[in-house]
């Protein structure tokens, strides 16, 4: 069955090679070949702007539009809150992408897309056009649900530090200025929000220092889901057995307000919590270039797609990638997620441009380490395979899982997955 | 049509449908592949702390997987990867890294 349409697919293909090859020739040579523009250089958009110059054999130009100087990763960024990595630790340049790939950086925002013209307009006043367009925007946060967050200061003095960037630090600064004995109270929103166990993995984290420094303190998780989210068992059994004491993991509790000048959260059915350092992770949708251009069709928060090419489903020629996209089911938000997402893209955009198929049946994993202290880490990972009865991606039946315990070999082997995934999208 | 040329006309069909279904299947493995660079390095070769892929024998990259997919082979994830991947797949996925520049 499989291979019946596999052979379908490839002889259709061939028809629509020739065709699209013609097509391709009258309209762009002349000029230096197809067009892609990248929005976005994160996890998704540097991994897709790399792997279109590389597996189109240069031959498509590729601009990526990015107002960062450097990739900050947030994967790792728990450390820096941690104490145990530094900024320097966690950020990349986006030199290679130029240098080995060939990739037009540009460093400015896009604050619209005209897709009849097929036009980017940039914050700095230039326009660029594209024959496709990929979108890695991220997420942007919903604040209009948290009215104290509008005040004049609240969101200096209540971070959210869910980019990687100045927040991480400044959050950092927050934690070593808390006296012994305070309380670090950080709130979680309801699913879908990026990266599942991040939290829970910054909750070790902040344990982690105050065993260290401060041990009288406590972090306080107040979760607005019914349950932890994501590796459930092993981060209980590391409060429990590492930070007794010193977390304490609150479920059910939804964010309703927050006063930056008193310290306090206010809950929709829960006593109000004050604290010394608040850190309010707030809902999120698609990143705000996408929303502004009619992409989020799902709840008016995520952007719906097709998972063989990541074309949206609203716009053609426009295809939006990672944490932007409304997730099939058990598909987690996240950079590893986003950088497979970027390649899946890549590949397809290339295909398109060339007159090819798309892939019939993209196939990728998902591995997400956790550390719950300096060097102990524990894993989640699955399996993802196109269905095209369903067609969504949905994890493969008996594949993936979690780690048995925490444990040293995989702090190890977690380093070593950052190392890979920095050089898999940036180098 | 003469018959001859009828031959001609069906071999050339049936020529091309292969060549453009294998063109499709690599790119497939290619795509597949790309999935274990997060971890493996891009075209298989490694950063420090991980092992690379690409160059080593088909023999033993699939003996490996199979290992791991048995649970033969002790692992801390991959055990639960390579059950993701039917055994003709991980056979394709090894001769892909076989082939690749080391």
């Amino acid at each position: 069955m499989q291979r019946r349409q596999l052979i379908q697919t490839a002889a259709f293909g061939t028809v629509l090679g020739a065709a699209g090859l013609g097509a391709g020739c009258a309209s762009t040579l002349g000029q230096k070949g197809p067009r892609v523009v990248v929005v976005g250089g994160g996890y998704g958009g540097a991994t897709a702007a790399k792997y279109v110059r590389m597996w189109s054999d240069q031959q498509i130009n590729v601009t990526l539009v990015e107002p960062n100087t450097a990739f900050v990763s947030c994967p790792i960024s728990n450390l820096v809150l941690g104490g145990s990595k530094t900024m320097a630790d966690i950020t990349t340049p986006y030199d290679n992408l130029s240098k080995r790939h060939g990739v037009t950086v540009v460093r400015d925002m896009v604050t619209s897309i005209d897709p009849d013209k097929r036009i980017v307009r940039l914050a700095g006043g230039s326009e660029l056009s594209y024959d496709r367009l990929i979108l890695s925007p991220g997420v942007d946060f919903m604040m209009d649900g948290l009215p104290g967050m509008a005040k004049a200061g609240a969101q200096d003095r209540i971070l959210h530090a869910w980019k990687a960037g100045p927040q991480t630090l400044a959050l950092r600064r927050q934690l070593e200025a808390m006296p012994d004995g305070g309380v670090y109270a950080l709130t979680i929103p309801l699913a879908p929000y990026r990266c599942p166990p991040g939290p829970y993995e910054r909750a070790c984290q902040v344990a982690h220092y105050f065993s260290k420094a401060k041990p009288r303190s406590k972090v306080l998780v107040l979760d607005a889901n019914d349950d932890v989210t994501s590796k459930g068992p092993l981060f209980k059994k590391a409060w429990a057995d590492r930070y007794k004491g010193i977390v304490e993991y609150r479920s059910k509790h939804a964010l309703a307000d927050v006063d930056a000048a008193t310290g306090t959260l206010k809950f929709e059915f829960n006593d109000d919590v004050k604290a010394d350092v608040l850190n309010v992770v707030p809902p999120m949708r698609a990143g705000d270039i996408a929303v502004k251009s009619g992409l989020a069709t799902a709840n008016k928060r995520w952007c719906e797609i097709d998972f063989l090419t990541h074309e949206s489903k609203a716009a053609s020629n426009i295809h939006v990638l990672g944490d932007s996209i409304q997730i099939a089911p058990a598909m987690p938000k996240s950079g590893h997620m986003a950088n497979q997402h970027g390649k899946t893209c890549a590949a397809a955009v290339v295909a398109l441009l060339t007159g090819k198929q798309p892939n019939p049946m993209p196939i990728y994993n998902n591995t997400c380490y956790s550390f719950v202290s300096d060097e102990d880490v524990v894993h989640v990972a699955s399996v993802h395979r196109y269905d095209a009865t369903q067609k969504t991606m949905l994890a493969v039946p008996g594949a993936g899982g979690v780690s048995s315990a925490a444990n040293e070999l995989e702090g190890r082997y977690a380093m070593a997955w950052a190392r890979n995934i920095w050089a898999d999208t940036l180098a | 049509m003469s018959t001859p040329f009828r031959l001609i006309v069906t071999t050339a069909l049936l020529w091309g449908t292969q060549t453009a279904w294998a063109q499709a299947d690599a790119l497939q493995v290619r795509s597949w592949a790309a999935a274990c660079a997060n971890c493996h390095g891009t075209l298989g070769v490694a950063q420090a702390g991980m092992e690379s892929l690409a160059g080593a024998p088909k023999d033993d990259l699939l003996k490996k997987m199979l290992d791991f997919k048995a649970g033969r082979k002790p692992a801390t994830l991959m055990h639960q990867i390579s059950k993701g991947y039917s055994d003709e797949q991980l056979e394709q996925l090894a001769g892909y890294f076989a082939a690749l520049k080391k």
